[in-house]
């Protein structure tokens, strides 16, 4: 048997890694591809925060003198047809698209709990119907039915989010039902109604806080999926209006003039676009990895 | 030769919380038709050994890191993969504690038997599903053409035990393992199940390997034991010698813990009013105090024993341990 | 065993039956008698324990003593009061009287909750508002079941399975009650922390008082623990009497088998070998008659019919046999 560097293997299995930075470091060497999409989606959510900071220019201040400019020394990744800086609509749309995943996200992840948590937890017929609305909801594609939702309820902020929160919910409905069925069986649930305690009680305190864990790696899909959803709808008109800077909205603004006249108008947002849904992705997938128990040593 | 011979056998696993030395240098041989068995609560590395011996063990994390287990002559931690598994299900054979998760459901039984002897011995299917049947016919199983066309889910547990031994035996190995074999099962199936394997052994002339932490079974189907205690051999002796004479602490301590029924006990023996207890816990390994490892738990424990681990010596003609203080640890508590 | 006027828990007929649904409308075909009829007493200070193999009922009687499966039929007292049909509400004061005690220490505490908090939930449902007060609780049932007050704030996974049941055995003692059901407490656990949680749970019977219903497979640990011993075969009581005569003058043909069929941990001892055939039967479909008829070996045309009903053929020792 060949001669083995157990100091080596250790090293490799994480048993030396102390402190905060070094398991942070350790994870990032575990799953690279995990850590790039952190790293994209930090440099997001540091974009959306302090967009005021890296751009002098205003994302909404118009100047006919710079029309069409191309990137250059004056406007970095170059102005639209109204004389606007790209760059700052840019890092200011990142502000909206993040409000508006984060939003949805929530919203989706919030009102599709307690949908499966209450049809789980209490079954009988409440359960057979909300399984049936669940179903005809899953049954219509996510855009389909977030751009019906917008139709509906008119272009604004909160209505997107509104929009693209509802296609949300019968995926997380879906899980965490399926984890309370299986964790009301359980008996340290059986223990808290041995004592006395009430349903309600033992719904919130005992099955929630468990079914949660698997939600993580769905919410960090549906982030990326809102934030798509929701370039798609501005991008048809029916999402975030005039005058919040949207990746989507920029891109059907200049999609069918512009696109061989001013190209830059296309590529960026475009590129911001691929980049976030790209690093929800990834990092989805690491989280997905590292919370599988099969990974588990 | 022996039919088996494990020798200093190392397997180590590598996590986060350090090295785990689940089985740190444990020997022992076994001849045709002998019972072997080794005892030892959870942690102790028995399930690791007999995983070891037919190379399953999970990499990563664990590795066997040194060591022999020779076979007939052939040791097979130095067979590559390929080779392996020609000895895997063939010469060397495993039944677990959990007969549902271990046969596939959505297979016949019949057709699992087979393919475990098409795999091995190269003949037509039919002979193979013959030769299935006959196993099952072996192990016991009422009306085996009809069994063998049945899942296992249509099967009782102990139906599936069964089929589950007859699937190991089909290319008649030399060394079967059975890991905890009737843990999961009733006593009255259990009782089945053993005698299924007992005859068996006569039968066929297989060496067994039979690893329980159940005293009861050893005292009735084992001719050698082996004790383990965190990833080490402690003691090893001829069955009636251990429970008569037991040379470790640790022995001595399972032997007094368990409670007996009123016809196990000798004549005129007391029913124990408070069972004996061993205070303490089995230590994480990854986490070993120097010198003896079970020095903590033990009321013998001196301060060599805290200081230098014991070696394991025959302290008495075929019986083995490793204590300082074996000739403190007297006879069991029970009649 | 002394009659006393209304001992802590009277169960009579207890029955519980599972419906088998088939079909896209879920009609009822038939009946699982998971517990067919079962009847039995426990007084203060005493230990039933209820033996039997897989499929025999005596986990559904456990569990259906709490009213954490409702029961089909039968009735449950508790010191004389019939608790079977009360409303939830009604039931609670009741709830004090009777804990429950898991068989696997890994999935019978919330792994999101501190130990301390654990134990004190059950103070909490039932009125200890202070937190402070709860706290010194929990901390002397913490001792009283052998653990450091310092690990009140360990989370489960942080401790071994004999002392996530010493954990287990704390929540049932918190309210004080009078019986605790034991459902296979000691099984899941390794040889050497069964015997302590097993003394320790007759040293908490010799201080409180307390009764147990222990239910389990293990004949030996029964036999130890037990006053009174009852066992089941697919969902009724075949033999019930004190532990002294079923350990060494068992009635029964399946007590006979199942003392048989336990493992002697001793080589000199040489046993009659009596190894009885045929599978655990399904409460699916039970055999006519006896359900044991068709494993006995003494069976009769007559036991093939005519199910026995339990009599008392001696003095405090039930059998439910033609033959006997």
């Amino acid at each position: 048997m060949s001669a083995i560097d157990h100091a080596a293997e250790l090293d490799k299995a994480g048993a030396n890694v102390s402190g905060r930075l070094g398991a942070l470091l350790f994870f990032a060497r575990r799953y690279p591809l995990g850590a790039i999409g952190a790293l994209i989606m930090i440099a997001f959510l540091a974009t959306a925060l302090f967009a005021g900071a890296i751009t002098g220019f205003d994302p909404l201040t118009t100047n006919s003198k710079a029309s069409l400019a191309p990137p250059g020394e004056m406007h970095l990744l170059g102005a639209d047809f109204m004389g606007r800086d790209v760059f700052a609509r840019i890092v200011h749309g990142a502000r909206i698209s993040l409000a508006v995943a984060v939003g949805a996200t929530l919203l989706g992840c919030v009102v599709g709990t307690l949908i499966g948590l209450s049809s789980g937890f209490f079954g009988g017929w409440f359960d057979l119907l909300v399984q049936r609305f669940i179903d005809m909801m899953q049954s219509l594609p996510l855009l389909v039915m977030a751009l019906v939702m917008a139709a509906s309820l008119g272009p604004s902020l909160q209505n997107t989010i509104i929009a693209i929160a509802i296609p949300l919910v019968p995926d997380v409905a879906r899980i965490i039902r399926s984890n309370t069925l299986s964790l009301r069986e359980m008996p340290y649930v059986e223990a808290a109604r041995a004592v006395g305690m009430g349903e309600l009680r033992i719904a919130l305190i005992h099955v929630l806080p468990n079914t949660l864990a698997p939600l993580i790696v769905l919410a960090t899909a549906q982030f990326g999926s809102a934030i798509l959803v929701e370039a798609a709808l501005s991008f048809l008109g029916l999402g975030v209006p005039e005058p919040h800077p949207s990746w989507g909205r920029m891109l059907s603004e200049s999609a069918a003039e512009y696109v061989r006249t001013a190209p830059w108008l296309v590529i960026f947002p475009g590129i911001a676009i691929s980049a976030v849904v790209f690093g929800t992705n990834l990092l989805g997938d690491a989280i997905r990895d590292m919370l599988d128990p099969r990974q588990r040593s | 030769m022996r039919t088996l011979e494990v020798e200093n056998l190392q397997t180590w696993f590598y996590t986060r919380a350090g090295l785990v030395k689940a089985v740190d240098g444990v020997s022992f041989s076994l001849e045709r038709s002998e019972t072997l068995a080794i005892v030892g609560e959870s942690g102790c590395g028995k399930s690791v050994t007999s995983l070891s011996l037919m190379r399953l063990v999970a990499d990563p994390p664990g590795r066997i890191v040194g060591g022999a287990v020779r076979l007939g002559g052939t040791d097979l931690l130095t067979l590559d993969e390929a080779a392996m598994r020609d000895v895997r299900g063939n010469r060397i054979a495993m039944i677990f504690q959990e007969p549902m998760t271990s046969l596939n459901p959505v297979m016949t039984v019949g057709r699992q038997i087979s393919e475990a002897v098409i795999l091995h011995q190269r003949v037509s299917r039919g002979a193979a599903l013959a030769r299935a049947v006959e196993m099952l016919q072996l192990v016991g199983i009422p009306e085996p053409a009809a069994r063998a066309r049945e899942y296992p889910h249509q099967l009782s547990g102990g139906m599936r035990q069964r089929a589950m031994i007859a699937m190991a035996i089909a290319c008649n190995p030399e060394v079967l393992i059975a890991d905890e074999p009737t843990s999961a099962l009733d006593v009255t199936i259990q009782a089945q199940i053993l005698e299924v394997i007992a005859r068996l052994q006569r039968e066929l002339g297989t060496a067994v390997i039979l690893i329980t932490h159940d005293l009861g079974i050893v005292a009735e189907t084992a001719e050698r034991v082996i004790v383990m205690y965190a990833g080490r051999k402690v003691e090893e002796a001829p069955v009636k010698r251990l429970f008569a004479q037991p040379l470790h602490p640790y022995t001595r301590g399972l032997i007094d813990s368990i409670p007996r029924l009123a016809l196990m006990r000798q004549a005129g023996a007391q029913a124990a009013g408070r069972l004996q207890e061993i205070p303490g816990i089995v230590p994480a390994l990854s986490d070993l105090p120097p010198g003896c490892i079970f020095a903590p738990r033990c009321a013998l424990a001196s301060d060599t024993c805290r200081r230098e681990y014991p070696p394991y010596e025959e302290k008495q003609p075929g019986q083995w341990a490793a204590c300082w203080h074996s000739d403190q640890v007297g006879g069991a508590a029970h009649g | 065993m002394a009659e006393t006027a209304a001992p802590l828990l009277q169960v009579e007929d207890l029955a519980k039956h599972f419906p088998v649904k088939k079909g896209l409308l879920r009609r009822t075909i038939g009946q699982v008698r998971a517990v067919d009829g079962v009847s039995f007493s426990i007084g203060a200070g005493e230990t039933l324990g209820l033996v039997g193999e897989s499929g025999c009922g005596k986990t559904t009687v456990g569990r259906t003593l709490l009213r954490l499966i409702e029961p089909t039929a039968g009735s449950i007292r508790i010191e004389g009061q019939d608790i079977t049909r009360l409303s939830r509400s009604e039931l609670r004061p009741f709830r004090r009287q009777m804990q429950i005690i898991f068989q696997d220490p890994f999935s019978s505490l919330n792994p999101r909750m501190r130990a301390g908090e654990i134990v004190g939930e059950p103070l909490r449902v039932h009125g200890l508002r202070s937190q402070d007060e709860r706290r010194e609780r929990v901390a002397q049932l913490f001792e009283r079941v052998g653990l450091r007050k310092a690990q009140m704030d360990a989370y489960p996974h942080q401790f071994s399975g004999g002392q996530r049941q010493r954990i287990g055995v704390a929540r049932a003692l918190a309210l004080n009650p009078k019986l605790i059901v034991g459902d296979e407490p000691v099984s899941a656990l390794d040889v050497s922390i069964q015997a302590q949680v097993i003394n320790l749970l007759m040293d908490l019977q010799r201080e409180l008082g307390l009764s147990y219903l222990f239910i389990s497979h293990n004949l030996a640990v029964v036999e130890h623990i037990s006053h009174r011993v009852a066992v089941m075969y697919l969902g009724r009581i075949v033999e019930h009497t004190d532990k002294v005569r079923l350990f060494t003058h068992a009635l029964h043909p399946y007590t006979e088998a199942l003392l048989a069929a336990v493992p002697v941990p001793d080589p000199l001892i040489k046993r009659e070998k009596w190894v009885v055939q045929g599978d655990v039967p399904s409460p699916l479909n039970p055999p006519p008659g006896c359900h044991f008829h068709p494993r006995c070996p003494y069976a009769e045309a007559r036991c093939k019919v005519e199910a026995p009903a339990l009599r008392e053929v001696e003095h405090g020792h039930y059998v439910a046999c033609h033959l006997r």
